[in-house]
C-alpha cells in the first residue's frame, strides 16, 4: 500500500465519521431543542400545546399553593406583564421561592395551565437565569444591577 | 485584628502584582532570547518561573490566611466566609468563589512552570526556555485578568463584623476537593499546550518531546478524571435529584477537555513509539487546552443557563473571551504556519496499532465535537437571532449523538492493544479475543432469560462492558503468555512487563466498570414519589421503608428537619435512613440532604420534601442498581493512569529511546 493510498483511507475514515456525526447531530437536534419563552411570548404566540418548552419568569408572591395530594404544587410565573399558571408534581428544588426567578420545562395544557415536568434548580440564591433576566428586561421590569 | 487584616490583603495584592511582573519577564525575555541566541535572556526563564511561583504562593497563602482568621476587611472573605463555618470549609471557601478559584488556577499554573524549571535539565535548553515562556504568557493573561477584573484582595473599610457565609451546597467534603482536582487537570493540559507551541516555534517534534508531554498529559488526565467523578458524585448525593450527570454546560465544559485529553494521551504514544502523527498530536495538545479555557469561559461568564450556575458577571466574560480568542486564534495561526514543517516518519498500514489509535482519536474527537455543538448551539442561536430565540439542548441530544459514537470506540478499545505496530493481523487479534466474545454473548443470552424488564439495548450495554473487561484481561494474559509458557516464565514476564501495560489494562477495565454502572443504574432504576405519614411504609425493589417520623435537630451552622426511615427486607431490619432538609442562616438557604445506603449491588436513596400540612411529608425514594460502579470505575481509570505514570520510561528524565527498546527486545525474546 502506498503512502497516498493510506492517506486516502484515513481521509475517507475521517470523512465518514464526520458524516455520521453530522447526521446524528441533525436528527438529534430535531427532537431535543427546547425553546424558551416568557409568559408574554406564550400568550402572544398561541403556542402548540404538545411541544415541550421552557418558561421563565418570577414566581409571583402569594401564588404558591399545594394540592391535597401533598405532591402537586401550583404557582404563577410572571414577567410582570403577563401571568401563566404552572402545575408541578414532585419535590421542588431548594431554592424555589416566591419572588425569585424560575425556569420550568414542560408543555402548555389545552386549558392554558402549564404542566411542568421539571423545575430547574439553581445553586445560588443570587443567581438569575439569563433568560429570565432578559425576559424581565424586555418587559421593562428589570431592577438588577448587572446591565 | 483590623490592623493585621488590611496587612494580609495588602501583602496579597503586592504579591500578585509582583507575580504579574515576573510572569511578563518569563513570557517575553526567554522567547526573544531564544530567537536571537542571547544566552543571558534564555537563562532568565528559570529564575523568573521560580519568582513567579514564590509570589503566587505568597498571594494564595495570604488569601487562605484571610479565610482562616476570618479577616472580614478583605471583601472576598466577608462575602464568602463566616466565623461559624467549620475549618475545612473555611479553607475550601478560598476556591469556592470566582476570585479565589482564579488564584488557585494561577497557583497550579505556576507550580507546573516551576516543575519544568526544576526538573527539565534533560530538555534542550532552548525548548525549555520556550516552554517556560509560553507558560509565563498564559500566567500573565490570567494574572492581568485577576488583578483588573477579579481582585480577591479588595479591602472593605470599615470591615463588617460578620461574613455572609459560603453557599451551603458547597459545604461538602466532595466539593471541597472537586475544584482543585479539576484545575490540576485543566491547567495540567497547559503543559502539553506549551510544549506544542514551543515545538511549533522550533519546527521540530522528536520522540523525546512526546516522552515529556505524555507524563504531564497523563497526570492532568488523572486529575481531571478524579475531578469530574467527584463533581458527579457530589451532584448525586448532594443535590437530592438522584441524578449524576445532566449534560449541563458546566459539566460538558469539563468533559470536553477530558475527551480531547484522552485522545492526546493515546496519540502521544504514537509520536513516542513510532515517530508518527506529530502534527496531529501538536494540534490535539492545542485543542485540549483550548477546550479547558473554553470551559473556564463557559463556567465563569454565565453566558449559558446551567443548573450548576452560580452568580456571574458578564464583564469578566468579555475579558476571558478576549483571552480565549488570543490563545486559540494565535496558536492555530501558528499551527497553520508551522505544522507543515513537522515531518513524520514511521510508515504504518491502516490496520495496525497506530491505525487503532487513530480510530480512537477520530471517534473521541468526533464525540467531543458533538458535545461542543450541543453545548454552544444555544449561544450561537442567541447571537444570530439577536437574543430573540432562546433555546436549550436537552439530554436526549447528547445521549442520541454521544452514545452511538462511543459504541464502536468501546468495541475497538478491546481490539486495539492486541494489534501489533506497523502492520497487524486483525483475524489473529479477534481469534485471541474469542473468550471475550463468548462472555459478551453469554451476558446477552443469560440476561435475556433472567432479567425481567431488560430492553435489548441495555443488554447490549452490559455485553459491551463484559467484552471490554474480559478483553482487557485477555490482552494482559497474552502479554504475559499465560497458559503458553511455564509458571516461572510467566512470573518473570509479570515482573518484566512495563508498568504502563498494567496501567492501560486497569484504565480499560475501569472504563468497563463505569459503562456497567451507567447501563445498570439507568436501565433498572426504580423511583417512588409519595406523601407519607409516620407509620406508613413504601415498598421499592423488594425493600420496605417504614416512615418513622420527623424530628428537628441542630447542626454547627444550620437547623435541620430530619426524617427517619427504617429499611427492612422480608421483615428483617436492614438499615436506618435519615434524609434531612437543612436551613442555613448565613446565607439564608435550604439544602436537601439525601440519605443513601450504598452497597455493591445497589443504592437505596431517600429524600424528604415539604410537609403537606396534614401530618404527611412528601418523600421520594430511589433504588439504583450498581450506581456506585460509575465512580468506582472512574477511580480505577485514574488509578490506571497513576500506575502508568510510575512507569520508568515515563519518568521525567527517562533514559533515551534506544535504551529501553533494547530492554523490550530482551523481554520479547525471553
Amino acid at each position: 500500500m502506498t503512502r497516498k493510498n493510506r492517506r486516502l483511507i484515513f481521509l475517507l475514515a475521517g470523512f465518514s465519521a464526520l458524516t455520521i456525526a453530522a447526521v446524528l447531530v441533525l436528527s438529534a437536534f430535531e427532537e431535543s431543542l427546547v425553546f424558551f419563552y416568557s409568559p408574554t411570548d406564550v400568550i402572544a404566540q398561541e403556542l402548540r400545546s404538545d411541544v415541550p418548552i421552557r418558561l421563565g419568569g418570577l414566581v409571583e408572591d402569594g401564588s404558591v399553593s399545594r394540592a391535597s395530594d401533598g405532591l402537586t404544587t401550583t404557582f404563577q410565573v410572571t414577567d410582570m406583564r403577563e401571568v401563566i399558571s404552572v402545575t408541578y408534581t414532585g419535590l421542588l428544588p431548594d431554592l424555589f421561592r416566591e419572588g425569585q426567578g424560575v425556569v420550568v420545562e414542560g408543555h402548555l395544557g389545552t386549558d392554558g395551565v402549564f404542566v411542568a415536568n421539571e423545575v430547574l434548580a439553581k445553586h445560588d440564591e443570587t443567581y438569575m437565569p439569563p433568560e429570565v433576566a432578559d425576559a424581565l428586561k424586555k418587559s421593562g421590569q428589570w431592577k438588577g444591577t448587572v446591565p | 485584628m483590623e490592623g493585621n487584616g488590611s496587612l494580609i490583603g495588602e501583602i496579597g495584592l503586592y504579591a500578585l502584582i509582583l507575580a504579574l511582573v515576573f510572569s511578563l519577564v518569563q513570557g517575553t525575555l526567554p522567547m526573544v532570547g531564544t530567537h536571537y541566541g542571547v544566552g543571558a535572556w534564555i537563562a532568565v526563564a528559570r529564575p523568573a518561573a521560580l519568582g513567579q511561583f514564590i509570589f503566587i504562593t505568597l498571594a494564595f497563602s495570604m488569601l487562605m490566611l484571610g479565610y482562616i482568621v476570618s479577616d472580614f476587611s478583605i471583601e472576598n472573605v466577608a462575602l464568602n466566609s463566616h466565623t461559624d463555618k467549620p475549618m475545612l470549609y473555611k479553607i475550601s471557601g478560598v476556591w469556592g468563589n470566582h476570585e479565589g478559584s482564579l488564584i488557585l488556577w494561577i497557583f497550579i499554573l505556576a507550580l507546573f512552570g516551576l516543575s519544568v524549571a526544576l526538573f527539565g535539565s534533560n530538555l534542550p535548553p532552548t525548548l525549555r526556555a520556550r516552554v517556560l515562556a509560553v507558560q509565563g504568557l498564559i500566567s500573565f493573561g490570567f494574572l492581568l485578568f485577576t488583578i483588573t477584573t477579579s481582585n480577591p484582595f479588595t479591602l472593605l473599610n470599615p470591615p463588617p463584623l460578620q461574613g455572609l457565609g459560603l453557599n451551603p451546597l458547597l459545604q461538602d467534603p466532595g466539593l471541597a476537593f472537586h475544584p482543585p482536582f479539576l484545575y490540576l487537570g485543566y491547567v495540567g493540559f497547559s503543559m502539553a499546550f506549551s510544549f506544542a507551541i514551543a515545538a511549533l516555534i522550533e519546527g521540530r517534534v522528536e520522540p523525546a518531546w512526546a516522552r515529556w508531554v505524555r507524563p504531564w498529559t497523563l497526570a492532568a488526565w488523572c486529575s481531571l478524571t478524579v475531578g469530574i467523578a467527584l463533581g458527579s458524585w457530589w451532584a448525586y448525593y448532594e443535590l437530592g435529584w438522584g441524578g449524576w450527570w445532566f449534560w449541563d454546560p458546566v459539566e460538558n465544559a469539563s468533559f470536553m477537555p477530558w475527551l480531547a485529553g484522552t485522545a492526546l494521551l493515546h496519540s502521544a504514544i504514537v509520536v513516542e513509539k513510532r515517530d508518527a502523527l506529530k502534527s496531529w498530536t501538536v494540534l490535539l495538545a492545542i485543542l485540549t487546552f483550548s477546550l479547558s479555557l473554553l470551559g473556564a469561559f463557559l463556567v465563569r461568564s454565565g453566558v449559558l443557563t446551567s443548573v450548576h450556575a452560580f452568580a456571574t458577571d458578564p464583564q469578566r466574560g468579555v475579558f476571558i473571551l478576549a483571552l480565549l480568542v488570543i490563545v486559540i486564534g494565535g496558536s492555530l495561526v501558528l499551527y497553520a504556519w508551522r505544522a507543515p514543517a513537522l515531518k513524520s516518519g514511521g510508515y504504518f498500514s491502516p490496520l495496525s496499532r497506530e491505525g487503532g489509535l487513530i480510530l480512537n482519536n477520530l471517534l473521541l474527537i468526533t464525540a467531543c465535537a458533538t458535545v461542543l455543538i450541543g453545548t454552544l448551539y444555544p449561544l450561537f442561536l442567541d447571537v444570530i437571532t439577536g437574543g430573540e430565540s432562546k433555546v436549550s439542548v436537552g439530554p436526549p441530544y447528547f445521549t442520541n449523538t454521544f452514545i452511538p459514537i462511543m459504541l464502536p470506540l468501546v468495541v475497538a478499545v478491546a481490539i486495539g492493544p492486541m494489534l501489533s505496530w506497523k502492520r497487524a493481523d486483525l483475524y489473529g487479534a479477534l481469534s485471541r479475543l474469542r473468550l471475550a466474545l463468548a462472555v459478551a454473548l453469554l451476558v446477552v443470552i443469560i440476561g435475556w432469560y433472567t432479567i425481567e424488564n431488560g430492553s435489548f439495548l441495555s443488554l447490549c450495554g452490559l455485553s459491551l462492558a463484559a467484552w471490554l473487561f474480559v478483553g482487557a484481561l485477555v490482552d494482559l494474559g497474552e502479554r504475559l503468555k499465560i497458559g503458553r509458557v511455564g509458571l516461572g516464565a510467566v512470573w518473570r514476564r509479570v515482573i518484566a512487563q512495563p508498568r504502563a501495560t498494567y496501567g492501560m489494562t486497569a484504565a480499560h477495565m475501569g472504563l468497563a466498570l463505569t459503562i456497567f454502572g451507567i447501563v445498570a443504574s439507568t436501565s433498572w432504576e426504580t423511583e417512588r414519589l409519595q406523601v407519607m405519614r409516620p407509620g406508613q411504609t413504601a415498598d421499592i425493589a423488594g425493600y420496605a421503608l417504614l416512615f418513622v417520623g420527623v424530628k428537628d435537630v441542630g447542626g454547627p451552622n444550620y437547623n435541620s428537619v430530619r426524617a427517619t426511615f427504617e429499611v427492612s427486607r422480608e421483615g428483617a431490619y436492614i438499615a436506618t435512613l435519615q434524609p434531612e432538609v437543612r436551613t442555613f442562616t448565613d446565607p439564608p438557604m435550604q439544602t436537601t440532604e439525601a440519605a443513601i445506603r450504598p452497597t455493591i449491588t445497589a443504592d437505596l436513596y431517600a429524600v424528604v420534601g415539604d410537609p403537606d400540612g396534614q401530618g404527611g411529608w412528601a418523600t421520594r425514594i430511589y433504588h439504583k442498581p450498581f450506581v456506585h460502579w460509575i465512580w468506582f470505575g472512574a477511580a480505577v481509570m485514574a488509578g490506571g493512569g497513576l500506575i502508568s505514570l510510575s512507569d520508568k520510561r515515563l519518568r521525567v528524565g527517562a533514559p533515551g529511546r534506544r535504551k529501553f527498546n533494547r530492554r523490550r527486545a530482551k523481554v520479547t525474546a525471553a
